[in-house]
């Protein structure tokens, strides 16, 4: 699989708000009319999808370079390998049917073939940027559309396997970092005032992970009623300014409150991850989120921003696993991790 | 209905049976978030499902939620085109195919309606080759059965005939805005 020979998908992570959404997605979930949902489709059906997909994905007026790995012959450090990039989901991971995911040259396109519904395809941007990645995928909805006749009906609109998803299919979400926020113990708080507003707050890897690193991903839930543009403007100018604001605030109160506990922490981080010998990967985002959070206050300087982003990636169980030449224990691992993290951070 | 506490109309409508005696509540937004209780928009698929089985007659339980009860016979429904019983669409939450939007239309309305916070049709992108393509749609239904049933049945060589037809069927466009130039066609699926 080419993505192995490609060790970071992006170079930088720069955007709008990158200070507090790290990424944002647009997903769109479509499927073919005249087809049963994939839970009711036979084998032999799940594989003509994936045939007439792979056929009609795999063309440059959807994204230049995209590639097709099959993921029922992957290995699993291959499917690890793209769940860590969030290219794929947990259960279109674990799952055994067959299925398959086709991906862009820069990784920002991902089409998953035969996951809840025939098609799931998310663009992936760096910082909030989602208008631009809402063209984006909507120009590979076109492409992909001018030759596929999608379930769809006047009232409904696009039809979904989950009825949760009908109408537009498409969700908003960003991966928003919230270390203010959790250390001042009021992420719970968005939690709850998100699901009054129809949002879903998840981990870092979606539906059914924990928060890592303090990392949140918040998705909008509506997808009926309203138009696309509709959501995205309410989703982009609406919420995410408050949680935005919300997180700006609380750093802000760490600072006035009490800043020799907030250096400590920063400077306490930066420097177990300069020298430690062993690190787990919890233990590893959460230093990593509190050197992140100390960049953004210029609590720390001398630190590259850019290689603290990918440093979240690159540690991953997986990535780790790219440059090993045989299959690391979990003892291995976190010193593989630790040797990563001195060597990138000059320690 | 409006109410219990005031004017507005309510939006919360529960009924529990305590020791065999039915109570009702109807709220309205502000008092149902005073009492505590969820709003019907913001709650998850699972749960409302969950609730929507609970409610159902035949199941055991107290206590039961008013305007999502339906007569005894509709949990026998079946989609007519994928064979999907409505007892496994409250299992799984899954629906079989875009037909069962139709089949189960009475018992989906209310639920998407919640889960949508009110919204109850569609908004937004249309797909351009909607709505010509209801033949479409009907032939490759039919390829699609007799394929698997060809496949089970081993005879490959009638699969393969099918399958042409599928991609015939995909290929063959004449509603298709002509913008999209038939060439990319012909650009051949890139190397693993
Ligand atoms: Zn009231
Ligand atoms: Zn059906």
């Amino acid at each position: 699989m080419e993505l192995r020979e490609r060790p970071h998908p992006w170079n930088d992570y720069n955007g709008p708000h990158d200070d507090v959404i790290m990424s944002c997605r647009v997903r769109l979930a479509r499927n073919l009319a005249g087809f049963p949902f994939v839970n009711r489709a036979s084998s032999t059906q799940c594989h003509e999808m994936l045939r007439m997909a792979r056929r009609i994905v795999l063309t440059d007026d959807v994204a230049p370079g995209m590639i097709w790995v099959d993921i029922n012959s992957a290995t699993s450090r291959d499917r690890a390998l793209l769940m860590e990039r969030h290219l794929i989901s947990k259960n279109f991971s674990e799952s055994s049917h067959a299925r398959a995911v086709a991906v862009s040259g820069d990784e920002s396109l991902s089409v998953m073939v035969n996951e809840e519904d025939h098609l799931r395809m998310q663009l992936l941007r760096p910082g909030l940027q989602l208008e631009d990645a809402f063209e984006r995928i909507n120009a590979v909805d076109d492409a992909i559309e001018s030759r596929l006749d999608y379930a769809f009906s006047s009232r409904w609109g696009y039809l979904t396997a989950c009825p949760t998803n009908v109408g537009t299919g498409i969700r908003f979400s960003v991966m928003a970092h919230l270390p203010a926020l959790k250390i001042t113990g009021e992420v719970d708080r968005v939690k709850r005032a998100a699901k009054d507003l129809n949002l879903a707050v998840r981990g870092y890897y979606g539906e059914g992970t924990e928060s890592a690193g303090d990392f949140y991903q918040i998705s909008n839930q509506i997808t009926l009623g309203r138009s696309e543009t509709e959501l995205r403007d309410e989703f982009q100018k609406q919420i995410l300014p408050h949680i935005i604001q919300y997180e700006q605030e609380s750093r802000q109160v760490l600072v006035d409150r009490n800043p020799i506990l907030l250096d400590d922490r920063v400077h306490r981080a930066f420097a177990i991850l300069k020298t430690a010998r062993l690190l787990g990967v919890e233990e590893a985002m959460k230093l990593l989120s509190r050197v992140r959070l100390g960049l953004y206050l210029e609590r720390i300087a001398d630190v590259d921003l850019n290689a603290i982003n990918r440093l979240f990636l690159q540690i991953q169980p997986a990535h780790l696993q790219l440059h090993a030449e045989s299959r690391l224990s979990n003892e291995e691992m976190r010193q593989a991790r630790a040797d990563l993290v001195r060597s990138t951070l000059g320690g | 209905m409006n109410c219990d506490y005031c004017n507005k109309p309510a939006v919360v409508h529960e009924v529990t049976v305590k020791n065999g005696e039915k109570h009702e509540v109807h709220l309205c937004e502000e008092h149902a978030a005073e009492a505590g209780m969820n709003m019907p928009g913001s709650k998850p698929i699972n749960e409302l499902l969950t609730k929507f089985v609970i409610s159902h007659p035949s199941s055991s339980g107290g206590a039961a939620t008013s305007g999502t009860s339906r007569s005894a016979k509709s949990v026998h429904r079946r989609c007519a085109t994928c064979g999907l019983g409505l007892d496994e669409f409250r299992r799984t939450g899954l629906l079989g195919c875009p037909d069962c939007y139709e089949s189960f239309r009475s018992q989906l309305e209310p639920l998407i309606e919640r889960a949508q916070n009110g919204g109850v049709s569609h908004l937004g992108k249309t797909p351009r080759r909607a709505g010509a393509s209801i033949d479409r749609q009907l032939h490759r239904q039919r390829l699609i059965q007799e394929l698997d049933h060809a496949v089970n049945a081993e005879q490959y060589e009638r699969a393969a005939q099918l399958r042409d037809q599928l991609e015939s069927l995909e290929t063959d466009t004449p509603n298709a805005d002509e913008n999209h130039d038939r060439a990319s066609e012909s650009s051949s699926p890139k190397k693993e």
